[in-house]
């Protein structure tokens, strides 16, 4: 039997634009530059991962301008992907559902839109922790900013940068273990698609949005 | 200032041992600032440009002695002058001159918040040196620092900072300042030479009608190798705002503290509660039922 996730033979739902996926992977690629960067400066162990910008200085010097583009980047794909992400009660009923969500249990779930209240929860971390890491990065650049705030805010900076990088990092490497969980998913972002059978299984509430879009419903009423 | 050197005790963002086979057999140095007989002459700020082959741009005047206004990177250390009329004394009025620079803290502030391995080493006599060529510029020694000591130069984005004459006192000389002060308000030796040398000073100026004379060696920092004898040791903001209990800040202990060994831990242990749940449980795969489900219910759609 073929993949079904795969199989090509099968029509497929868009579930992300060119557009849509090019912000991400650009929001992705910019991200690992950045974390990289900043971990090699959060601890000595981790000092050597400064090699990959070319040393302490460049990682120094690169480092608040790959936060800034990073920042840039995900206000952009976070503005287009804010209304979806709004919760509603049937996503708290799924939170509460912790137990058969992990354990792959998913017919027992309230349907889900177009994100599942997982997924919502982490894009709400992420917004907190870009604009929490922008606000104290700027105070913490030391060449251009931190001469115009007092060191009190400065030192407070550098915890409250180092607490949301911490966050932000953990929450990211949960958004990458939940894309290779729930198989079918980096096709989402690569080629854009998922099958019927994935949208139905995972997000039905949207898959049958866009079933109605696609087979406008005779007004019953 | 970069020496070759078998005794840092400690060398930041670094967490095994240094080289640090000799110890200061004779006792850590120190250098003691009397203020009391200090006239402000400027010559250990001149000595020290000498020495380090400094040069500041040449500033304005603002109708005060002062003169940098502020320490740089090319102005290791500064003379400060405070105009305080003294309410006891019937509103007398004193010239506090005081000798800012780097204190060379036993705890460094400096050390602990540095990123850069090796950038800052704290040598066994007590010395707090910064090695340029490990500094990457980041500026968090400033952070760390009670004093608001270093400064990153404009020129090579490095922090620089009083050595202690760190070269000089490595050959068995004194530092610079040291040499040229005409008074005697600059004294070197062991610190215990210094504590007690302080003592005779403080017991002569209390005898002087000076009751709150003593000797600044905050403990908040664990000390420092760099001292003071005040008049008014029971208020030392006088001087120029010296910290009356410097220590390094706890916003950066938890900065720097236990937290980032265990911020290292929660993201391996995230990443390791991905991985076994992958061995555990395992991904979550759409089937042929999933397929066929869906196709029903897209049939229905278009038939309604
Ligand atoms: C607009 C965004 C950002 C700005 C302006 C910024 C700025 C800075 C600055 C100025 C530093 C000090 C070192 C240096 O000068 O290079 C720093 C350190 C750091 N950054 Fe960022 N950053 C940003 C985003 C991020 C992001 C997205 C992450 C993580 C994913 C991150 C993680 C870190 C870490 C871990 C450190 C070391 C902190 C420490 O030593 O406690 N930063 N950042
Ligand atoms: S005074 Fe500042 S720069 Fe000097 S050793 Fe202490 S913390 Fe470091
Ligand atoms: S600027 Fe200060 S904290 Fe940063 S690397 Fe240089 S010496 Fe260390």
């Amino acid at each position: 039997m073929s993949d079904p996730t795969t199989d090509p033979s099968r029509r497929t739902i868009q579930r992300y634009t060119p557009n849509e996926r090019t912000n991400h992977w650009v929001v992705a690629i910019v991200f690992v530059l950045t974390a990289i960067s900043g971990l090699a400066l959060f601890h000595p162990a981790l000092y050597w991962l400064s090699v990959f910008l070319g040393g302490g200085t460049w990682t120094r010097i690169l480092h608040p301008f790959l936060g800034l583009i990073m920042t840039l980047a995900f206000a952009v794909l976070a503005a287009a992907m804010w209304r979806f992400n709004k919760m509603e009660p049937r996503d708290w009923q799924w939170l509460r559902q912790g137990r058969d969500v992990v354990n792959n249990r998913e017919d027992r779930l309230p349907e889900v839109g177009r994100f599942n209240a997982g997924q919502k929860l982490v894009f709400f971390v992420f917004v907190v922790c870009m604009l929490a890491l922008l606000l104290s990065g700027i105070v913490i650049w030391r060449e251009y900013f931190s001469l115009y705030f007092p060191v009190g805010v400065i030192r407070a900076a550098a915890v409250v940068h180092g607490l949301s990088a911490f966050i932000l990092i953990c929450a990211i490497v949960a958004h990458i273990y939940a894309g290779i969980w729930v198989k079918g998913s980096i096709g989402a972002m690569t080629r854009g698609t998922v099958t019927p059978g994935w949208a139905w299984k995972h997000h039905r509430a949207w898959f049958r949005e866009k079933l109605h879009a696609t087979h406008p419903r005779p007004r019953s009423d | 200032m970069a020496l070759q050197s078998l005794d840092i005790v400690r060398r930041s963002a670094t967490t095994t041992s240094s080289p640090n086979v000799r110890q200061a057999q004779t006792g850590t140095v120190a250098k003691l600032i009397d203020t009391t007989k200090c006239i402000g002459c400027k010559a250990c700020q001149v000595a020290c440009m000498e020495w380090n082959d400094l040069r500041d741009e040449i500033g304005t005047n603002i109708g005060a002695y002062q003169n940098p206004h502020d320490l740089t990177d090319q102005s290791w250390t500064l003379m400060r002058f405070a105009e305080y009329e003294n309410p006891d004394k019937g509103n007398d009025l004193e010239w506090l001159i005081r000798k800012d620079g780097c204190m060379h803290c036993a705890d460094p502030g400096c050390l602990k918040a540095c990123p850069a391995p090796g950038a800052i080493v704290q040598y066994a006599n007590g010395i707090v040196d910064f090695h340029e060529e490990n500094c990457i510029g980041c500026g968090y020694c400033i952070a760390g620092c009670p004093f608001d000591i270093p400064r990153i130069s404009k020129r090579d984005h490095k922090a620089y900072k009083c050595t202690l004459c760190s070269d000089r006192v490595a050959v068995g000389l004194e530092p610079a300042c040291i040499k040229a002060c005409p008074t005697g308000a600059l004294v070197w030796g062991t610190k215990e030479d210094m504590q007690q040398h302080a003592a005779e000073r403080v017991e002569d100026l209390k005898s002087r009608g000076f009751d709150n004379a003593g000797l600044y060696d905050p403990p908040g920092v664990g000390g420092t190798h760099v001292m003071y004898v005040l008049h008014h040791a029971d208020q030392p903001q006088l001087y120029n705002d010296l910290p009356a209990d410097p220590h390094i800040s706890p916003a950066v202990s938890l900065w720097k503290g236990a937290t980032k060994p265990l911020a290292l831990a929660g993201i391996v242990l995230t990443a390791l509660a991905g991985f076994f749940h992958y061995i555990r449980v395992g991904r979550n795969e759409v089937h042929e039922s999933d397929e066929q489900a869906a196709a029903r219910e897209t049939e229905r759609a278009r038939h309604e």
